[in-house]
């Protein structure tokens, strides 16, 4: 079996925290990310779905190196991720780059386009200026901007184009992952659909993975082979992305989904309705972190935490009652 | 026929932006009967809001109004502040996108819903803050005696636009207009709020404008949309023609850029270009840079709104209702 790409073990990241005005207050922990392990071979795409701090961004941060791991490690080519800072990482770290939601806050307002996707050649130290010229002006062609973009500043451009720009960034290195953090969030839904077209297109020909953050089930969809739900630091549903969307087997998953706002004019599924908000991430209920707003827990659900379990379809969910309460078709 | 409840017909606004004076609404025409639900949809800048800001007098000094805005008959526009002070909250209540920044943080939020029902509604004190109790009882806050106590810096954010729910509601008013109320929350807790918006609305048979970007929480939830693209509305229909047949081709295309969340993946179809800068608008349809089907008679003037049928208006001479891709339907 080769090596897959990107490995995340038991990954962890705890953050304390103090609770109510200094001196009075308690240290609490808070359990950003919990336990996650996932794997993504290169060329291939896992989204990450799941609510505000649910922990997505965290594993993004964790991935590239940004936080170390509280426990568990992430290995990329076999190798584990080195702690920040260090050559070896600095190395590494040119395989994996990054794409974030707000692009104008990705770039320096007062460095031209063309430096900007120039500067990680610098960093890396790879090439001549002039070679390094000539693979900026490529990737910037790649992605769909043009030459006369080069000596331009990121607010004469649109939304779209500065998008553009970051991804240009990320991928002069040739880098063989990207994590992408609600890439398209921030944008108007046409531009939306051509960043998603122009991230399938370069997967297609670059044979780039993506590890790519989203809150749209949609979009989602539309761009992963593999798809993980997060609630609360923690995966509770893994799979295959058409049969977890037609077939959810989490309740967390299936009231996620039911939420989904449809054109549809034929009949509307039904919708779950859940109770109240998620809980207070530092002060996690007992057992299942989900059983305070779940209409199907039961007594062993407030008690014991759930372990993701393999189920007969290869779908990885973390519930009790996954076997019982057989997948609910909510489309 | 019942007259509208309210209706706009050439709203137009100017911004002063000191060098120059910029037109972001150019005729907005758009009515709204009584206990009606309509959605409005657009991307960022196509003036959504800006037309229910100036509808309101909201705008301040530098925007320049003109058309007409008609409650019941009474036109709005250029109407002294008292009289707007008195539809505001009472006739026309208006919550937004960012729940905790339309709260004040330094005040109890049952002291903020007791001085909008003093206010609507000519209340003492004690009766303000029973009612103000009930009101967090009726938008599902738990424990309302408790929340009326607590500060919007105390509630999340689902809650905290609940509170504004239940201050719009205070005012009894005869239309909400929520602009993006659930943008900045999460899924599930969007469908929370949704739901109470519908329940409201049958108990009170209060009319809704919605403004949102998201097609798909527009159609569950209104009746009609009307579509803006630039400062225009572009095409106005109910809810099963725009997602059926829409014919203008902004909305098709706006309705094939969204993936399916069912059946086989296909390549999203993309508007080419951006949305033009509201100082820079092309002659003619502002659509037709960015059109497939656009040809010189695009170029030449703006395009009326055409009736295509007697509830489907769209802005385009080449309008043809086609049927919506699969994007819409699932």
């Amino acid at each position: 079996m080769t090596t897959p790409l990107l490995q995340a073990a038991e990954l962890t990241r705890h953050y304390s925290v103090r609770s109510g005005a200094w001196p009075f207050g308690r240290t609490a922990t808070l359990r950003a990310v919990d336990g996650v392990s996932f794997t993504l071979p290169a060329g291939r795409t896992l989204g990450l779905v799941g609510e505000s701090g649910c922990g997505k961004s965290t594993t993004a941060k964790l991935v590239l190196g940004l936080v170390p791991p509280t426990r568990g490690e992430v290995r990329v080519m076999g190798e584990t991720l080195p702690p920040a800072g260090t050559a070896r990482w600095r190395a590494l770290r040119r395989s994996i780059q990054m794409v974030f939601q707000d692009p104008l806050g990705a770039l320096d307002r007062r460095v031209p386009v063309g430096d900007q996707i120039t500067e990680p050649l610098i960093i890396h130290r790879i090439g001549t200026p002039a070679q390094r010229r000539d693979k900026a002006v490529a990737t910037m062609a790649a992605v769909g901007l043009k030459l006369d973009h080069f000596d331009r500043y990121p607010h004469e451009l649109s939304g779209g184009q500065r998008q553009r720009i970051v991804l240009a960034r990320a991928l002069v290195l040739e880098p063989k992952l990207i994590v992408c953090d609600e890439p398209i969030s921030a944008l108007d839904v046409s531009i939306q659909a051509q960043v998603v077209n122009l991230l399938v297109d370069l997967q297609a020909q670059l044979g780039i993975a993506y590890l790519f953050i989203s809150h749209d089930l949609r979009m989602i969809r539309q761009v992963s082979h593999e798809v993980a739900v997060m609630y609360l630091g923690r995966i509770v549903e893994q799979g295959e992305p058409d049969s977890l969307l037609a077939q959810p087997a989490h309740p967390y998953t299936q009231a996620l989904i039911s939420a989904i706002p449809t054109a549809s004019t034929r009949t509307r599924r039904g919708r779950i309705i859940l109770k109240g908000d998620p809980p207070n991430p530092i002060d996690l209920p007992s057992g299942c972190a989900f059983h305070t707003r779940c209409a199907f827990a039961v007594a062993r659900c407030r008690t014991e935490t759930p372990a993701l379990r393999v189920m007969a379809d290869g779908r990885r969910v973390a519930c009790h009652l996954a076997d019982t309460n057989s997948p609910r078709a909510v489309a | 026929m019942q007259p509208p409840l309210v209706d706009i017909t050439g709203l137009t606004v100017d911004f002063d932006t000191g060098a120059r004076i910029v037109r972001v609404l150019h005729g907005v025409d758009l009515a709204v009967g009584a206990g009606e639900a309509v959605g409005l949809v657009g991307e960022s800048g196509c003036g959504k809001s800006v037309t229910w800001l100036a509808a309101l007098g909201l705008l301040g000094s530098r925007a320049r109004i003109g058309g007409q805005v008609s409650l019941r008959g009474r036109n709005l526009v250029g109407a002294p502040t008292s009289a707007l002070e008195s539809v505001r909250g009472r006739h026309i209540a208006m919550i937004f996108q960012d729940p905790s920044s339309s709260l004040n943080p330094v005040h109890r939020v049952g002291r903020q819903l007791a001085e909008a029902l003093r206010l609507h509604r000519d209340m003492d004190a004690d009766a303000a803050m029973v009612e103000a109790r009930r009101l967090l009882d009726r938008v599902g806050i738990a424990d309302a005696p408790r929340r009326l106590d607590a500060y919007p810096h105390e509630l999340s954010g689902g809650m905290n636009q609940r509170v504004m729910i239940a201050m719009a509601l205070a005012g009894q008013p005869e239309m909400l207009v929520a602009d993006e109320p659930t943008t900045a929350l999460d899924a599930t807790i969007q469908a929370q709020i949704l739901e109470l918006l519908q329940e409201i609305r049958r108990d009170t048979q209060m009319a809704l404008v919605l403004i949102s970007h998201d097609l798909g929480v527009v159609a569950e939830n209104t009746d009609r949309v009307c579509v803006m693209y630039a400062g225009r509305v572009i095409e106005d229909a109910p809810i099963a023609t725009i997602f059926g047949a829409p014919a203008h081709p902004y909305t098709q295309g706006l309705l094939a850029a969204l993936p399916d969340l069912e059946g086989p993946r296909r390549r999203l179809t993309t508007i080419q270009g951006v949305v033009p800068e509201a100082w820079n608008l092309p002659p003619g349809c502002s659509f037709a840079p960015r059109c497939d089907r656009a040809d010189a008679a695009c170029a030449a003037a703006v395009p009326p709104s055409l009736a295509l049928a007697a509830d489907h208006r769209a802005a385009c001479i080449k309008a043809v209702p086609q049927p919506a891709p699969a994007a819409g339907r699932a």
